[in-house]
């Protein structure tokens, strides 16, 4: 008998303590958003997101055109690597590495990515630090994430897409182009969404490619002047950078101001895109769900 | 290779193009009384072998049904007359194939064969695309681009499937939201806008109440004018109902192959008809 | 030609090129971490073959005094920066493990389906909260705090670095740990309730030790997380370059020194040379980590889950 209440107190001491363990945990971490964002909002002013000079209005748009074209070269190589491992790869030990190369892809250390950007597209090529080669940093680490959300798409998919289309004659990469990716484009979306959340707050992959500096004339509209805002060949400093070097430099009177106010901006920035792809999963299985029954 | 698609492919030329051309393929049909000839098929999964020396014909303009337990090798040997086993690793083929003469391993390129032999499938299989442009699938795929041209194949596709009247008012909402019997007519539409000459059909009733049952078997009827027919069942009253012939298979075997009527009157071999009578099964 | 033969003529080609590209784009993609790998091998082994340090010199001394010049003679023993990440690493999962844990509990064994897809969501969109975020926050929040709460020089400190991370490995352990505590058959843990275990003891019992190799999982990606992590842990671990003595005093790291002094070393001299070869040890030691977890699924055999 007192050996069973004994248990039952035991139950009811862990599952208190797994309780406050969460309620700890989700507090912490939904007080450490609503600070961030009410902080920045509260130290904001307008003159703070003008694209003038001290302005973080230029780094916003330095964040979003790199993470622009980090999606746009992850996607070109992610997703027919995403297609390659789905549909084209046998199962065999070439697979096998391939998988692993791009698992370990995923695990490295943001800083390391960067020297090798440094190196490859800044020093090789005898360049200037610039938004593409910061692109191209923050492209390779958001590679495996876009491939293997594609891998699993097309692996998720009902065999009946496959076999409906190539009973009609079509050739495996008719089915791919013409009814798989189509079907999965949707999954795809999210994925790159996801990816754009990562590219928005890398700062260390940055460090070393895009440069710590923005100097940005919005009446130059020639693309080959390293003062054109869509230049991509010019250095561009990213929020997430600016809030780093606003730490070490501390160039502006209200350098704390300004990290509060970007920080803010990039917590926005990457809760609504997690949200988004968030929505469109639910809104897809939620689908899906519906025509299976 | 090139010369192989050539031989082939000519066939599915004259079928697809005006009524002239369609005679001439019918005169040249005539002279091609069979459209399967199946030699001494053997099919291997790895070491398993799934199908033993089969033989048979199957005529132009029949229904022939395949019956046989499950796992007796009828859906194997189906996927096999339009080559739909070839993306199965380890499986391996023995024996011939000839459709309308020509060997379908040999001289026949396998995309151009599967225009030509389409295929249904157990469950229905559309894609998630509007009805439209599910059925217009094919012809595309085929180098069709013509909108209007798109738009006559996809209309007298669903007329011969008896869909049109049903769907014409929802061409362009997705095959996804049509009921199992709508989207397994579909899916013939969309075989049939392919321009084939054979139809396989691989229990394509077993997933369906017996109202939509009753209409695609009324369809096949139908269809047999125009097509050939093969279709894999599981029911005796379907293989009964509506074809001319059928094929017991058993075991990887094909056990017996008559004519229907005399089939299930008096089947010749005694396993035949312990299973048509229902002993097992 | 007649039209067919010409769409299967057509089918055929397109299909041998789309292979073609698709399979050099994922064995593209597949060589990049072994581009990374041959390019820091390469600069990094010149700590070793140019300027004729040693590896136990590079793992074990402490004597970090590297010449900014080609012409080297100086010492770069890292074993500083190196006990300095191991010890933030340790640190944070001390911190985090307890909690993360409870969290997956809680979520896959006590909470209703609906405080579930509550508290999933809020756990995984901190995976993507930027680390200069948290950073700053340690900065102006956390360090201020220590401070008050702690006897300290600075509130820069390894103790603030092990907090940081910690809530940045957080949800990594979590979800990871979650989603293995949740692929435990339903009906083990009833064959235990059935014979009159405790809810507690069908956790400790069944499911943590069915779940094993996906916890273990996640604690090694939440320590490769915190092992690669720079800037954050720069931001408040103070930077001083010391041994990790005290949970109180700053230290360095090995991404914090690279981050902080990479920019100012002389391209080709002894002190970036070391610095890269302190960045080949990260890439190995990652690689590691993805070796690891690659044993343990095989060994418990948790496959096909994402």
């Amino acid at each position: 008998m007192s050996r069973i209440q004994h248990k039952k107190k035991v139950d009811k001491i862990m599952t208190a303590l797994f309780f406050a363990g969460t309620a700890f945990a989700v507090i912490l971490l939904v007080a450490f958003i609503g600070f961030v964002i009410a902080q920045g909002f509260g130290e904001m002013t307008l003159d703070m997101l003008s694209f003038s000079g001290s302005g973080l209005g230029n780094m916003l748009f330095n964040t979003l055109y790199l993470v622009f074209l980090a999606l746009v070269f992850s996607m070109l190589t992610g997703v027919p690597a995403g297609i390659f491992l789905a549909e084209y790869a046998h199962q065999g030990k070439v697979t096998h590495w391939v998988r692993m190369a791009i698992e370990t892809l995923a695990s490295l250390p943001s800083i390391v990515v960067g020297l090798f950007g440094y190196l490859a597209f800044i020093v090789m090529t005898g360049s200037q630090w610039n938004l593409f080669a910061g692109s191209l940093a923050v492209s390779i680490l958001t590679l495996p994430l876009v491939t293997s959300v594609t891998e699993d798409a097309l692996r998720n998919l009902p065999d009946s897409y496959r076999q409906g289309s190539l009973g009609l004659g079509a050739s495996h990469w008719q089915t791919i182009w013409r009814v798989l990716v189509p079907a999965c484009f949707p999954r795809i979306m999210t994925g790159l969404i996801m990816a754009a959340g990562r590219g928005f707050g890398e700062a260390a992959a940055l460090m070393f490619t895009a440069g710590m500096s923005t100097d940005i004339n919005w009446n130059n509209w020639d693309i080959t002047s390293a003062s054109c805002p869509l230049n991509p060949f010019r250095p561009g400093e990213t929020l997430a950078l600016h809030i780093w070097s606003l730490r070490t430099e501390a160039l502006h009177p209200n350098a704390a101001q300004l990290a509060s106010v970007s920080s803010a901006i990039l917590m926005v920035l990457v809760v609504s895109f997690s949200l988004a792809a968030r929505y469109i999963s639910w809104r897809l299985d939620k689908k899906m769900g519906g025509t299976n029954s | 290779m090139t010369e192989l698609t050539t031989t082939l492919t000519g066939y599915a030329a004259q079928a697809r193009d005006d009524a002239h051309v369609r005679d001439e393929a019918a005169a040249a049909d005539i002279t091609q009384e069979n459209t399967f000839d199946v030699k001494g098929l053997n099919l291997f999964y790895d070491k398993t072998q799934a199908l033993k020396n089969i033989n048979m014909t199957i005529k132009k303009h029949e229904i022939t049904a395949l019956i046989g337990p499950s796992g007796c090798g009828k859906s194997t040997f189906i996927k096999t007359l339009n080559r739909m086993n070839d993306w199965i690793e380890n499986c391996r083929v023995t024996g011939e194939i000839l459709f309308e003469g020509r060997n379908i391993y040999k001289e026949v390129d396998s995309l151009a064969l599967r225009y030509r032999v389409g295929m249904v499938f157990q469950q229905p299989t559309p894609f998630p695309k509007s009805v439209f442009e599910n059925i217009a699938y094919g012809p595309r795929i085929q180098g069709i681009s013509n909108k209007k041209k798109l738009a006559e194949i996809v209309e007298e596709s669903m007329h011969q499937a008896a869909v049109w009247d049903e769907l014409k008012d929802r061409l362009h909402e997705s095959a996804l939201g049509l009921s199992g019997g709508q989207q397994q007519r579909l899916c013939i539409a969309r075989t049939l806008a392919a321009r084939p000459s054979v139809i396989l059909m691989d229990e394509p009733t077993s997933a369906l109440d017996p109202i939509s049952t009753q209409k695609i078997e009324d369809l096949a009827l139908q269809l047999k004018e125009k097509y050939t027919i093969v279709i894999v069942t599981h029911s005796m009253q379907q293989a009964r109902r509506i074809s001319d012939r059928t094929a017991f298979f058993l075991l990887g075997e094909l056990l017996e192959f008559n004519n229907t009527v005399d089939m299930f009157t008096k089947p010749a071999n005694p396993k035949t008809e312990a299973y048509i009578t229902g002993r097992f099964g | 030609m007649n039209p067919i033969e010409i769409a299967v003529k057509n089918a055929h080609r397109d299909e041998r090129a789309a292979r073609l590209l698709i399979t050099i784009c994922g064995i593209g993609a597949a060589l990049v971490p072994f581009f990374i790998g041959g390019f820091l091998l390469l600069k990094g082994s010149d700590t070793f073959l140019i300027f004729g340090h040693s590896l136990g010199e590079f793992l074990l001394s402490g004597q970090w005094a590297p010449s900014d010049t080609a012409v080297g003679g100086g010492h770069v023993g890292a074993a500083m920066f190196l006990s300095g990440s191991l010890v933030t690493c340790g640190l944070a999962l001390l911190i985090s493990l307890p909690l993360s844990i409870s969290t997956a509990i809680f979520m896959t064994e006590i909470a209703s389906p609906r405080t579930r897809r509550l508290i999933q969501p809020a756990v995984e969109l901190f995976t993507g909260i930027p680390s200069v975020v948290y950073g700053w926050i340690g900065l102006t929040v956390l360090i201020p705090f220590l401070r008050h709460f702690f006897i300290m020089p600075y509130g820069f400190s390894l103790l603030a670095a092990g907090c940081v991370l910690a809530v940045m490995i957080f949800p990594t352990i979590t979800t990871m740990s979650a989603d293995a505590m949740a692929a435990v058959p339903k009906t083990w843990r009833e064959a235990s309730y059935g014979l009159g275990a405790t809810r507690w003891e069908t956790i400790s019992r069944i499911v943590i030790p069915a779940a094993r190799g996906g916890i273990f999982t996640g604690v090694i990606l939440g320590l490769a997380r915190a092992l690669g992590e720079a800037l954050a842990v720069a931001m408040v671990i103070g930077q001083m370059k010391v041994f990790p003595t005290s949970l109180f005093l700053p230290a360095s790291t090995l991404t914090t020194a690279i981050a902080s002094d990479m920019g100012g070393a002389m391209e080709g001299g002894e002190y970036s040379a070391a610095l890269w070869t302190m960045a080949l040890l990260l890439f190995l030691l990652s690689f590691l980590f993805i070796f690891v977890i690659h044993r343990i699924n095989r060994a418990s055999q948790l496959k096909g889950r994402a």
